[in-house]
């Protein structure tokens, strides 16, 4: 009997050995900072990757010593191949959209604030929660082991042995085949050139590890939401972070699974010697398929397969990456504008119809891949709709801010930094989703602007919002305020002068992953601007720094916060700052009110936190709006 | 220091009158979801949590195979040679419809409180499935035979793959169906008997659920040559 009462319930002691309370921990807020550490770790290596590739697009044949001490094949005479920029662009996307906007906006924050936020002590399943953060993590010690395997000689040597597809040393930083690694280039090996062995299977098998664990979180949230919530805690009371968490969690439940399938037989293609994605008749290196040991005969396979598996994952992830921050970006500007969220409920029906509409829009990212235009045309009309909700999410984000007396704290600052980033970079969606004209801007740099604003870096200010927002929460401790404005500022103008003039380089003509753009003369005008982009990018990066240091020196040494420093209102300021080990101190909040009460009419404070016995609020279903 | 509320903040009642309804929990009967919220003495076993992560799961193995089934659905069909359905797979599909019907008897038996007979469907249902397997692997061979092979066109491979991933979940079925036999050979007390059937509609969601696929699967391959 004893033994059972702790089977199936997320009881569990606190642990007190170093080791099981912080590496092997099965507390939902311990892994929760883990993800966000493993994120931090992975942005320092995509941000420094997109260093290198601006460096040679502004500065092209300029010798620099580093790469060529740290590159010496990949980099001879410390100037960049093509291969090796390709590499980059590759090992850029793939870290920074797995690693980076995957782990930290739901694995990071997700973890640490779902139960809090409802009232739980932990998630529903601590193990397996545990579990989901070391497969991501396994997922990313894979991937970057392909920079090793390629970029290192004597290890790829290594790596040959273990077969054919093996084949590394071909002086890159990884895989050659961009964050979506398209086939037939993907499926077959090292006869398709550099970049194509081993590097190529240990990107597979990384992406398909990731996928694992994401999963593995993915159910988690979903039973954690809706089986642990607290007394009172209906679904219309939850905070929009919640709501945000566990639509991401369901399309990650239902996009993953297709990659992962897809992800098999891409790696059975390469050491198998199937052809699901390898046409008939292909033609590679001066090789025709079945001529030669090194390109065994394939045939019946259809490369845009690979599309429709990889896109149809592909478009949920952007939702995947952006929603959180949505979420987070609600939650913040309601906080520190002091007025309750405007139109709640239409707030929740938003995100639901992005994450579901997200499922039928695949193809616009196939509109060149020579699909029929009556399809195109389908695809392009639902993309079109997307529009509809997101800007039911924007317009009551404005009417949230609407006459309010807004506090401009950092995590503010970001918070209206994202909602900036979403309109400026969405609305290029509206152009790019229509086939005619993406079929001439797809392979442009319109479209590399167009998803860098709206998913890449408006997810990266929800979250440095959210950071900045749940910092004291989580370490006790307050971020540094001027430096973190400072930060804001220094990165807000900065990826306005990188995207910006991408657009226009893109509308030119400027074909996007090319490193170097020597033979296009008609392009020699834009090179002023190519160098503009380059220094804001190095000025950026640069002020990432600051950021790292009031993290790291906050943790430590930052103001000491109180348990509700920013008088917000739901469960994770009802409790003790940080929170202790089962969220609540043994006792389970209950919960009176909507998320967010904020101006409550009357009251002797301007908010009433969810948990208040007895206040005069309308409803406090949250959707009650109050009257203004 | 923690405490449940840490807000001191004071609200004065206004006496209107709607503040501080409390519609029980998630406007259900208390209880009502499963969780015991605020109650702490006794941690009480959630069968809804196990049940939800089940379906979950589900789906997600659903769009997997759906997703493959696209594959093969979709890929084009030049240069390939009909495969024939192996024999053994007719042989295979009675297999898998019988251990549904078997593991339905083991589940009702265990809801009459019968244990021998909840033990005995069990054993059957595990000796059925593990037919089902060696059955498929026999299967594989007829191919073979008839000179289909993995290597080769997406056809002929589709064949052994989605044989093979489906096996590989029926695998993960029989290691279920024998973690609740091994869980009903130990002594039963009231909130194990809960536990045990709890597991016990679970695994089946799972089994039915593999049987259901590979009749996807079996028509899939049959049809559409």
């Amino acid at each position: 009997m004893s033994v059972e009462s702790h089977e199936g319930v997320h009881r569990h002691p606190a642990p007190t050995g170093f080791i099981r309370k912080y590496i092997f921990s099965v507390d939902h807020k311990v892994i929760g900072i883990q993800y966000i550490m493993l994120a931090l770790a992975a942005v320092a290596v995509g941000m420094t990757m997109s260093l290198l590739m601006r460096l040679n697009l502004s500065w092209p044949g300029t010798h620099w010593p580093i790469l060529e001490t740290l590159f010496p094949t990949g980099a001879p005479g410390g100037v960049m191949t093509p291969e090796f920029y390709l590499s980059l662009v590759t090992m850029h996307g793939t870290i920074m959209v797995f690693f980076v906007l995957t782990t930290a906006p739901q694995g990071g924050f997700g973890n640490y604030f779902l139960p809090i936020q409802i009232g739980a002590e932990d998630m529903a399943f601590p193990v397996l929660n545990m579990l989901s953060f070391w497969v991501t993590l396994v997922g990313f010690i894979v991937i970057l082991l392909a920079i090793f395997v390629e970029g290192n000689q004597s290890i790829g040597e290594w790596f040959s042995g273990l077969g054919p597809s093996f084949a590394g040393g071909s002086g890159t930083v990884g895989p050659i085949g961009g964050w979506t690694g398209y086939a037939p280039l993907s499926a077959l090996g090292k006869v398709a050139g550099p970049g194509q062995g081993a590097g190529m299977n240990l990107w597979v098998i990384s992406i398909a590890i990731f996928c694992v664990g994401s999963l593995l979180g993915a159910l988690n949230f979903i039973t954690t939401l809706l089986n642990m919530r607290t007394k009172g805690m209906s679904l219309m009371r939850m905070p929009l972070t919640c709501w945000a968490w566990f639509t991401t969690a369901v399309l990650a439940l239902l996009s993953f699974p297709v990659l992962l399938g897809g992800g098999i037989l891409l790696l059975l293609d390469r050491i198998a010697g199937t052809s699901f994605f390898i046409p008939s008749g292909l033609y590679v290196s001066g090789l025709l398929s079945g001529s030669n040991p090194n390109f065994p005969l394939h045939t019946g396979g259809s490369p845009i397969l690979w599309q429709h598996l990889f896109w149809f994952f592909g478009h949920p992830e952007v939702y995947i990456a952006i929603l959180p921050g949505m979420g987070a970006t609600s939650h913040i500007l309601a906080t520190f504008a002091r007025k309750p969220v405007f139109g709640y409920r239409a707030m929740v029906f938003a995100i639901f119809a992005i994450g579901l509409l997200g499922f039928f829009v695949w193809g616009h990212h196939m509109f060149i891949s020579g699909m029929s235009p009556y399809s195109a045309i389908a695809f392009s009309v639902l993309t079109l709709s997307i529009g509809v909700p997101s800007a039911v999410k924007t317009f009551n984000w404005l009417g949230t801010l609407w006459g309010a007396r807004i506090r401009f704290t950092t995590a503010m600052l970001f918070a209206l930094g994202f909602v900036s980033l979403f309109v400026a970079g969405g609305i290029t969606g509206l152009i790019l989703g229509q086939s005619s004209l993406d079929l001439a801007m797809h392979d442009t740099y319109i479209v590399t602007a167009h998803f860098h604003l709206v998913m890449g870096v408006a997810s990266i200010f929800g979250m440095f919002a959210a950071l900045y927002f749940w910092f004291p929460k989580m370490f006790g401790r307050f971020m540094n305020e001027t430096i973190g404005k400072i930060h804001f500022w220094l990165t807000f103008v900065g990826v306005y002068t990188i995207f910006v003039p991408m657009h226009i380089m893109g509308i030119v003509g400027m074909p996007r992953r090319y490193s170097s753009f020597a033979e296009y003369r008609f392009l020699d005008s834009l090179h002023p601007l190519v160098v503009l982009v380059s220094v804001a990018a190095v000025i950026t990066i640069f002020a990432q720094i600051l950021f790292y240091f009031n993290v790291f020196w906050s943790i430590f040494k930052g103001k000491k916060a109180s348990d509700n420093p920013w008088e917000a209102t739901t469960l994770e300021w009802t409790t003790a700052t940080p929170p202790p080990h089962d969220n609540f101190a043994g006792v389970l909040p209950v919960v009176y009110h909507g998320p967010y009460e904020f101006a409550v009419p009357g009251a002797p404070n301007d908010y009433v936190m969810q948990t208040d016995v007895g206040a005069d609020v309308p409803s406090g279903d949250g959707h009650n709006g109050h009257k203004h | 220091m923690a405490t449940m509320v840490t807000s001191t903040k004071k609200v004065t009642d206004k006496g209107i009158g709607s503040g501080g309804k409390f519609p029980g929990p998630n406007g259900k009967k208390p209880g009502g979801n499963g969780w015991h919220g605020g109650d702490h003495s006794k941690p009480k076993f959630s069968p809804a949590s196990y049940r939800i992560t089940m379906w979950v799961i589900l789906a997600a193995v659903v769009m997997m195979f759906a997703a493959l089934s696209g594959v093969y659905i979709f890929s084009s069909g030049e240069q390939r040679r009909p495969v024939a359905m192996p024999r053994m797979f007719f042989v295979s599909t009675l297999l898998i419809l019988v251990s549904s019907g078997t593991y339905k008897r083991a589940k009702r038996s265990l809801e009459r409180d019968r244990l021998r007979a909840h033990k005995r469907w069990l054993l059957v249902t595990l000796a059925l499935g593990l037919t089902f397997v060696a059955s498929q692997l026999i299967g594989w061979r007829e191919l073979a035979n008839a000179g289909v092979y993995f290597a080769g066109h997406p056809r002929s491979s589709f064949f052994y793959f989605a044989t093979a991933l489906h096996g590989m979940h029926l695998l993960g079925g029989i290691g279920l169906v024998l973690y609740i036999l091994l869980r009903s050979l130990r002594p039963v007390w009231p909130l194990q008997f809960e536990k045990n059937l709890t597991w016990t509609g679970i695994v089946g969601l799972y089994w039915h659920t593999m049987d259901g696929i590979w009749l996807w699967l079996f028509g899939l391959l049959l049809i559409l040559r």
